[in-house]
């Protein structure tokens, strides 16, 4: 009431102003912008101002020094006369190996569990639910110390390894396994693997398109195992088993020679892949729920296999309702794959970590780190999101 | 540390109205919150660890209490701030702390890039290899170590020294790299690794808490030098000598047999150096130079006691560690330890 | 009339006849459920072969062969491992919770204190119980008891230095209580903050929108474990000379941070699924923005996304065992951390320290998303899509 008779006194609409959401929007965000520069000015300045004060030179030249310590796992050649830089990209792909090694174990056994949870058989349902209800709802830093702690730091010494078959063993300090060497003429034996992964990519096309004419079908599947398998042992008989094996040995203090997995990897991929197998699987369960009774129905009715009608009918509109939780449960695990630290796998942040430690660039070693995981999580968003979309729905 | 506590808490609501120190002058700084905030190891037994009641005691400790004796005359106004490895440089940049006196070697870059001084040597240390000599019976030279697993913390010169080490010999090792100290103990005990590599004072320590402290041997091998001192900011030359001169009383004081039961009657001294050193010469400026009370080095002593009692108590023979005082014997005693005299 | 009385339905009707015999009874369970067709059967037995093979050992281990009472190592270490077991043999060292359960919950909190850790833990309990209990009456004043006056009641009892009581520092809390005080500081500050940056990141003002979606985007693109370290190592740098803050401190608002940019993510799929009409509804009853919100669009945004919220607040308990690698002792922390105590190390501690932090965190986290399921049922009044 007030406001109308201010309007009606003063004849100019100057209230009203104040009043005009659209002029009040404006004003609060310049607000806020002026907050926030104000904010990120103040952090900026203490910021330059603490470092000038304690002499600490910044900037990523840093990045080409000799980094002077070793790491335990690297991919690529890596001693301790490579560069930080070079270190931060060991522990990258590091990162990667346990990050890409785990999404594909979870994404394995969270579909038997989640199946599994949908089972007829009350005793695997009742199993797959225990395991869901357990890996949930306990921290996953606490299932890495269960399997570091709790299973592979009882394993015995070196000495007394456990045997594995094909002269494999098992110990405390990780799981070795006999590393096979080639000989002359192996890479034909590539070659074929080649050859054949290319004769049944036409093999499947041509099997469609025969298909699509005549209705004739063809056994896609034999035929490429066959090929797939055949032809590479073919080559390699042909070639005269250019393939001997390095078996691990006992030394002093370890066993040698051989391909030896840490313990600290095994731990970590355990663990991760455990702990967001039960989220995957509550995802897949849903997914499936989600399918309504009447699609499978009307797939029987048009004389699909039960075989069949799962794998065109159920899972494809399945895929659509789980790959969006998915994404998030890859990137989940990915992100959770910096808790290597803890156990000293040395991932990303472990070796941004000792990099830290050793020249103080605070900022620049976490501003890597956000970089690299931000890149990592767009990465994954757009590739499951290109996914999605080649899984969606086509409306017509 | 509550009104630390409620700064933050204000300083995170009312942002730019959080007062800011001056950080140049320490002194001040520490006179007026009444207590010298100091940066010790998270448990390091013999040079810093905290007892079932939170008391920190310890060689490094001791320098901590010192500097608060010579500031205030009282040993107790020391806050302890825990710091790891990779916290403690961030920690006195910030100027979280006054002081870290955490077994922290003295190299060139932490002098230069990183801004720090270091305040003087109070332990001369060298870092050594620890195997299970139950376990490996036919090991009594670090040489013999290759293909070893070596567990070691990471982020230290350690762990650079080793690399240099083993590289230098041509041997092969396999690094097996934690953050925190207790882990790599943890992960040494357990059998992860075989040898176990760090400052040599630091393997006695951590061998007392391990699980079967006599199987375990310290090879004779030193393969770097590892001076641990006090450190402080750059910039602040006053702090600075104030640390750097604590250090220095404490070592001046053992050379001149001042302990902390004679230091009352010393103070009757009728020695010229005694009397300076403790104060007793009545137009003497040394101690208003400094910008402490005149009976400063009273103040230490009455605390802390000498270097050798702090040592043997700590860490020496009346400890569990029994570490033998070797380099950092005084220099009249076939040791390296010499401090500039006060005068 | 006599033709009305021939009836050709029945008057009264037939009693219940007994079913089939196959169709009852334990053995049909059996057959239904266990060995529905050959391939059922087999997995039927596959699966009580893995129960037979992995339910006796376990068993065995935490409760038939485990140590109950013992003062230290040596109870639990076998004859060759320097105790009294005989070799061989494997079983939970119970003796070693029990020894440390004091410190598990409380850390170094000074012995003659820990009353006061009690005692907010029972105020909690008394606060939280009734607020739960959706029978109970004054819920308004029981949350404003609990979120309001309880969180100053606690900090004055847990930090000290006033009225007479010590003051404790941070550093020596650890324990369950670090986890529960992190857990409730995020839980209370993750909520109000997700929902502001969600209604930020569907606000019309492209500014704040901007905002909302960089600072959301970025914190849940990241590891919470950088932001901790974000917290532990550069916060010290971004403030003014002299001025810190709590380690403590710290750790809190990195995971009270973190939580909210995931609070608003979840907060903004319930505020999408409110129909536009509700918005349109509630603007043309001439409602103010906040009103709008306040009164019309959350409370119906809000309920739809309960068991978001729920699993957001169990993501964010069981986040909190992270700040042990900032050096910070939560339950699991303190846990890990008597792993290396010489008086208790023997190889069954670790494995018995970590299924009981396992089984307490268990509990919290288990309870929580029942009670969502209980709510979520309980606040269904059809509305769903």
């Amino acid at each position: 009431m007030a406001s109308q008779d201010t309007v009606r006194d003063d004849g100019v609409a100057k209230a009203s102003l104040l009043y005009d959401p659209k002029v009040r929007g404006i004003v609060f965000q310049v607000l806020v912008f002026v907050g926030l520069f104000a904010f990120v000015y103040w952090i900026v300045g203490n910021t330059i101002e603490n470092l000038q004060r304690s002499n600490i030179s910044s900037g990523f030249g840093f990045l080409s020094g000799r980094s002077g310590f070793d790491v335990a796992t690297s991919l690529i050649a890596y001693d301790s006369d490579s560069t930080y830089g070079r270190a931060l990209v060991v522990g990258l792909l590091n990162t990667l190996v346990v990050a890409v090694l785990g999404i594909f174990t979870a994404s394995l056994i969270g579909f038997l569990i989640g199946v599994g949870r949908l089972s007829r058989n009350w005793l695997v349902r009742k199993i797959c639910t225990v395991y869901v209800e357990v890996f949930r709802n306990i921290p996953p830093l606490l299932v890495i110390f269960f399997w570091y702690f709790g299973v592979l730091s009882v394993l015995p010494l070196p000495r007394d390894s456990i045997g594995l078959p094909f002269g494999s063993y098992l110990n405390s300090r990780g799981f070795f396994f006999p590393r096979p060497v080639w000989g002359e003429g192996a890479w034909l034996i590539a070659l074929s693997l080649v050859v054949a992964l290319a004769m049944i990519f036409f093999v499947r096309r041509r099997a469609v398109a025969r298909q699509m004419a005549t209705g004739q079908q063809f056994p896609v599947l034999w035929t490429s195992l066959a090929l797939l398998v055949g032809l590479p042992l073919l080559a390699f008989a042909l070639t005269g088993f250019p393939l001997s094996f390095e078996f691990p040995q006992l030394s002093t203090f370890n066993l040698v020679g051989g391909i030896s997995v840490k313990p600290e990897f095994l731990a970590l991929y355990l663990a991760l892949s455990f702990y967001t197998a039960s989220f995957i699987a509550e995802i897949v369960r849903a997914g499936i729920l989600g399918i309504s009774k009447g699609q499978t129905e009307a797939s029987y009715a048009l004389g699909l296999r039960s075989g069949t009608t799962l794998r065109l009918v159920i899972i494809p509109q399945a895929l659509r309702i789980i790959i969006p939780p998915l994404t998030s449960q890859y990137l989940n695990l990915t992100k959770n794959s910096s808790l290597a630290i803890a156990i000293g796998y040395p991932d990303l942040v472990a070796i941004g970590g000792t990099i830290l430690n050793q020249t103080g660039q605070a900022i620049e070693v976490v501003a890597i780190w956000m970089v690299v995981y931000l890149g990592l999580s767009l990465a994954t968003s757009v590739f499951m999101n290109w996914f999605n979309a080649r899984m969606a729905l086509v409306e017509r | 540390m509550t009104a630390k506590l409620l700064t933050g808490v204000f300083g995170a609501a009312v942002l730019g109205l959080a007062a800011s120190a001056a950080s140049a002058a320490t002194l001040d700084d520490v006179k007026s919150k009444g207590f010298v905030q100091c940066g010790v190891n998270t448990g390091l037994a013999g040079f810093a660890a905290p007892n079932d009641q939170g008391e920190w005691s310890g060689f490094d400790v001791d320098i901590c209490k010192a500097v608060a004796a010579a500031v205030f005359g009282d040993a107790t106004k020391v806050k302890y701030t825990p710091t790891t490895a990779k916290e403690r440089f961030t920690a006195l940049q910030s100027g979280e702390i006054d002081m870290l006196s955490r077994n922290t070697t003295w190299t060139l870059s932490r002098d230069t890039s990183l801004g720090f001084n270091f305040a003087g040597v109070n332990y001369y240390d060298g870092q050594g290899f620890m195997i299970n000599a139950k376990k490996l019976p036919g090991v009594n030279s670090a040489l013999q170590l290759s293909g070893a697993s070596v567990c070691v913390q990471t982020g230290t010169t350690t762990e650079l020294n080793l690399s240099d080490y083993f590289r230098a010999n041509k041997m092969e090792y396999n690094p097996v790299v934690f953050e925190k100290l207790e882990e790599v103990n943890a992960a040494y005990d357990s059998g992860r690794c075989d040898v176990y590599t760090t400052d040599q004072s630091g393997l006695y320590s951590i061998r007392l808490t391990l699980s079967a402290p006599d199987d375990h041997v310290v090879l004779p091998e030193i393969i770097s030098k590892e001076p641990l001192g006090p450190v402080v900011r750059q910039g602040d030359d006053q702090w600075f000598d104030i640390v750097k001169w604590t250090l220095n009383a404490m070592i001046i004081a053992e050379e001149l047999g001042i302990t902390q039961t004679n230091v009352d009657e010393m103070k009757g001294s009728d020695n010229p150096e005694i009397k300076r050193v403790l104060g007793m010469e009545p137009d003497s400026t040394l101690a208003a130079d400094l910008g402490l009370d005149k009976e400063w080095v009273v103040n230490v002593i009455k605390a802390v006691g000498n270097y050798g009692e702090s040592f043997e108590r700590n860490i020496g023979q009346d400890s569990p560690l029994k570490i033998a005082r070797g380099l950092n014997q005084l220099w009249t005693k076939g040791g390296i330890l010499y401090a500039p005299p006060i005068r | 009339m006599q033709e009305h009385d021939l009836s050709f339905v029945r008057a009264e009707l037939v009693a219940n006849q007994p079913a089939p015999r196959g169709e009852k009874g334990f053995g049909h369970w059996l057959r239904k459920n266990l060995f529905a067709t050959p391939f059922d059967g087999v997995l039927t037995v596959l699966a009580l072969l893995f129960i037979a093979y992995s339910l006796p050992p376990l068993l065995n281990w935490a409760f038939v062969d485990a140590q109950w009472t013992g003062s230290d190592r040596s109870f639990c270490a076998t004859v060759a491992q320097g105790g009294i077991q005989p070799d061989g043999w494997s079983g939970a060292c119970w003796a070693f919770v029990g020894a440390k359960f004091q410190q598990f919950l409380y850390g170094r909190y000074p012995l003659d204190e820990r009353w006061r850790v009690a005692l907010t833990g029972l105020m909690f309990v008394l606060l939280i119980v009734p607020l739960l209990i959706p029978r109970v009456p004054h819920k308004a004043l029981n949350a404003a008891l609990l979120f309001v006056v309880f969180p100053v009641v606690a900090f004055f009892l847990l930090v000290g230095g006033w009225f007479g009581l010590d003051y404790v520092e941070t550093p020596l809390w650890g324990g369950l209580m670090v986890t529960l005080v992190l857990s409730f500081v995020g839980i209370a500050v993750s909520l109000p903050l997700g929902i502001v940056l969600a209604l930020g990141r569907r606000s019309h003002m492209p500014v704040v929108k901007m905002i909302c979606v960089i600072f959301i985007e970025t914190v849940r693109g990241v590891p919470l474990v950088t932001v901790l370290f974000m917290a532990s190592v550069m916060l010290p740098l971004f403030l003014p000379a002299g001025v810190t803050f709590d380690k403590f401190l710290r750790a809190l608002i990195g995971v009270a941070l973190f939580a909210s940019a995931y609070m608003a993510e979840v907060v903004r799929g319930g505020l999408q699924a409110i129909p536009k009409g509700q918005y349109e509804g509630a603007d043309s009853l001439g409602l103010g923005y906040w009103q709008k919100m306040g009164l019309i669009v959350l409370p119906q945004a809000l309920k739809l996304v309960i068991p978001g919220i729920v699993n957001t607040f169990i993501g964010l308990f069981k986040d909190t065992s992270l700040v042990y690698i900032i050096g910070m002792f939560d339950l699991l922390g303190a846990v890990r951390q008597n792993f290396s105590d010489a008086t208790w190390a023997s190889p069954q501690t670790p494995m018995t320290g970590l299924v009981f932090a396992g089984f307490v965190f268990w509990c919290f986290c288990f309870g929580m998303s029942r009670y969502s399921i209980f709510m979520e049922r309980l606040l269904d009044t059809g509305h769903k899509r």
